[in-house]
This record gives structure tokens, sequence and C-alpha cells, in this order.
């Protein structure tokens, strides 16, 4: 039993490691891969939406992977290509949209929610407060007791 | 005060109610486009059928056309196809063709056996003229007025019902 189980932690040791092996683009130049793979980050996929370009393995995210790589290599900045992707895929491919004025609900909205339910917290709080004694109930034996 | 106090759960709920409703309708599967309303990307590519022959943008102002994006290896333009014959058959409207990400034999083989209702087809090898045009599936259709301006983008395949309430009013407009 016990080495049914050792071979089944090596078999999965082993296939999990030519996964990361393949995962690992093979590029000549690690350096300009890891700044492609930081701004590859930021965008996402069209094809598969919850994923960025950078962990996608649509065909698109690929060639997209490949466009970021040439224009870095064309000396272009991380500002210049997310310019260039979102004249084609519109701020949906940012995943960081851009503050503006279509996009104040969706920065500002949480911010507002969370405000008006402190509010509403306090009022009701204060208004408690002043409540005479004889408005709440008298705690309940039980609890009081086991407390 | 106390109407109100009765009312008020009421409110809310229409409210997240009718943002439900909404949500419903959206489609998230459907980025607009940024090229709406924005000149048509520039592009050279040779026709799919004939390698020698370079179209480019310029070659197409003056005109409305629309420009269809499909592959050989695109099955929900096998579904689509039949729509764009039985439109291309009625319309004056030239329709072209980009052969997105596609071999050539493979795409020359596919307008053979189904037809093709395209004055020509672009053949778009790396698929880098898909990528100006923002294409992110296939199959995507483009209306371009005359001025080379982007006015419509559907994505997904066309159906009758899209191209009777929008492409066609839309056409029509363009050329009036």
């Amino acid at each position: 039993m016990a080495k049914w189980i050792l071979m089944l932690c090596l078999a999965w040791w082993g296939s999990s490691g030519t996964w990361a092996k393949e995962a690992i683009p093979a590029a000549e130049n690690p350096a300009l891969e890891a700044q492609m793979m930081q701004i590859a980050k930021e965008l996402r996929c069209l094809v598969c939406q919850n994923q960025t370009i950078a962990e996608s393995h649509a065909a698109l995210a690929i060639d997209l992977r490949q466009q970021v790589r040439e224009q870095l290599l064309a000396g272009k900045t991380s500002d210049q290509i997310y310019t260039y992707m979102t004249a084609r895929y519109g701020d949906f491919v940012l995943y960081r949209p851009p503050l503006k004025s279509s996009t104040y609900l969706l920065w500002l909205g949480p911010i507002v929610l969370m405000v008006l339910g402190l509010m509403a917290l306090l009022l009701v709080l204060h208004r408690r407060s002043k409540l005479p004694d004889n408005a709440f109930d008298a705690d309940d034996a039980d609890i009081s007791s086991s407390t | 005060m106390s109407k109100i106090r009765f009312l008020l759960p009421l409110v809310l709920l229409a409210c997240l109610v009718w943002f439900l409703g909404a949500g419903l309708k959206l489609d998230p599967k459907e980025v607009p486009s940024p090229l709406i309303g924005r000149p048509a990307p520039d592009f050279q590519l040779t026709q799919l059928d004939n390698a020698q022959t370079v179209v480019s943008r310029a070659d197409m102002v003056g005109q409305v056309w629309i420009l269809n994006v499909w592959a050989s290896w695109c099955a929900a333009c096998r579904e689509e196809h039949p729509v764009l014959l039985r439109f291309a058959a009625r319309t004056p409207v030239v329709i072209m063709g980009l052969d997105y990400k596609d071999e050539r034999a493979a795409g020359q083989r596919w307008l053979r056996n189904f037809g093709n209702p395209y004055r020509a087809s672009l053949f778009d090898e790396d698929g880098r003229v898909g990528i100006d045009w923002g294409v992110y599936g296939v199959p995507e259709t483009f209306v371009i007025d005359k001025e080379g301006i982007v006015r419509f983008k559907h994505i997904g395949p066309l159906t009758d019902e899209v191209i009777q309430t929008r492409l066609e009013p839309l056409i029509r407009s363009l050329n009036g």
C-alpha cells in the first residue's frame, strides 16, 4: 500500500514537473520575457475573459504576447503598449480600468455604498441610544445565566 | 414618515430587480469596439484566391462596404455562411471577407465547398490585421462607410434578424 502511494506521489510529482517545464516560455531573452509578462499580466484575454494574456493559452493571447514582445524590442514603453491595446480592444482589455466619467460608478460605487451603510448604522445606533430603558426587552434569563 | 418606512424596502427591491434585469441583458462576451466612429485600420493584404493581388484600405474608400471575418477552422462561420450567402444575393453592397489565421488552400477549399458570398477575401495569415481591427472571436462583421469610418460591428454569427434590423437600415442610411 505504501509503495502504491509512493508511486502515485512520484507520478504526480513527475507530471507536475513536466507541466511546469511547458509553462516556461521558450525565449532567448529572459529579461525581455519578464518585462513582457509584466505587461501581459495587466491585460485581459478577450477570448477567455477571466484570464490575463499572460496566463491564457488562447491563440489570440499568444499572438498578443508576441505583439508585446515585438513592441518592447522596438523600444515602446509599457504605456504606449497599453494605448495600442486599448485602441483595438477598448478599456475592457485593462485589468485596471482608468478612472474617467464612464467608470466613476465602478471605482467610487463601493466607497459610496460603504459610507451610506456606515451612516445608516450610526443613525440607528444614535436613535437607540436615546430610547428610554423600557423600550428594550429585558435580557433573557437563560442567556444571561449561561454567559 | 411611517408610510415611507413601508415603501422603502419595496423601492429598494424594485431597484435591485431593475439592476438584475439589466444585468441579464448584458452579454459580457460582446466587448464594445473602440473602432466605432473611428477610421478603419489600414491594411495591405493579398487576396485569398490570388496571392499576387494586393488590396488595401485605400481601395475601398468611396463606398459603403462590409468586412466579414471568417476562417475555415471556425465552426460558427459554417453556421453563419448560408445567412451571408442569402444576404449577398440580394444586397448591392460590397462584402469583403477577411480570412483570419488560416491556410490559403484550406480557405479556398472552404469557399469552393460552401459557396462564396465575398467580392474578395483578404488573406490574413498571421492575424496581424485581425488584431488591428480588434478581432477576438470569429466570425465578426464590420460596416465601413464611404469615408472609411467604421460604423458598426457585430460579434458572432450574423443572423437574418441582425441583418434585417441592424445592417440593412444602417446601409440604407449610409447610402442615402
